[in-house]
């Protein structure tokens, strides 16, 4: 599914990616653990956390994950946009919990990585 | 090519800046990004748990045609028991840095994973020195 409809489906806000949203999505992983998302051998998925920081951003550069939701309606502050700008990440704010989020994504297709 | 990098203890906003750097170099040098991403992974690592463990620390980098060779030496309070260190969730780990989204006892055994050879020394009261190597 592409990344733009995904983002309707679960009333998300771009914040940064726009280039990003035609995009397919396949895989998705939810954690709010980056030491978890480190050990994720799969590229290019979709990251459902609660965690709003900049290590965030940082570990999805060195995982090579591409797009970010923010789950928990937490709000993306400007050093964390600044940096998933610089990186070509899309951030996407969204109103609900993670276990929603990640509850309708699954229903929409998107699969898990175990 | 011969790469530098201080690194602080306790700053989190910095944490992760000299693993970036290293990952768009090695973008430059067109290395596989499966290779660049299990070495960058492992450093990342690394670099957190300087910022997390220690007062101060230095990143070095080694690359040449075959493997990259990476240093990382902190002054700080050492590891001491580096097997009960290896294990997967141990940890020692402050709340703030847990607040991070780390210290979940995961950092070493994923270096271990991510890397093709890897070897700790610690001194207690001193600090640690892992150095690990990735073939390219």
């Amino acid at each position: 599914m592409k990344l733009s409809e995904l983002t309707s489906k679960i009333e998300g806000k771009v914040i940064t990616g726009h280039s990003l949203l035609e995009n397919e999505v396949e895989y998705a992983f939810a954690s709010d653990l980056m030491s978890d998302v480190l050990t994720v051998d799969k590229e290019d998925i979709l990251l459902i956390t609660g965690l709003n920081n900049l290590q965030t951003i940082r570990t999805a550069e060195m995982a090579d994950i591409r797009f970010i939701i923010f789950a928990r309606n937490k709000k993306v502050n400007c050093d964390i946009k600044e940096l998933a700008e610089e990186n070509n990440i899309a951030v996407i704010e969204c109103p609900w919990s993670v276990f929603k989020t990640s509850g309708v994504i699954y229903q929409l297709g998107i699969k898990p990585l175990f | 090519m011969h790469l530098k990098y201080k690194i602080q203890g306790g700053n989190f906003s910095k944490a992760g800046f000299a693993s970036s750097e290293v990952k768009k170099i090695l973008r430059q040098l067109s290395i596989d990004p499966k290779t660049i991403k299990r070495l960058v992974v492992a450093l990342y690592e690394g670099e957190v748990n300087i910022v997390a463990h220690a007062y101060n620390g230095l990143i070095t980098v080694d690359i040449d045609t075959e493997k990259v060779t990476v240093t990382l030496k902190d002054n700080g309070p050492g590891i001491p028991d580096i097997d009960k260190a290896m294990e997967q969730g141990y940890s020692t780990a402050s709340a703030a840095v847990r607040e991070m989204g780390f210290g979940a006892g995961m950092g070493l055994p994923n270096m271990k994973k991510n890397t093709d050879e890897m070897t700790i020394k610690s001194v207690v009261n001193e600090g640690t020195e892992v150095i690990f190597i990735n073939y390219i």
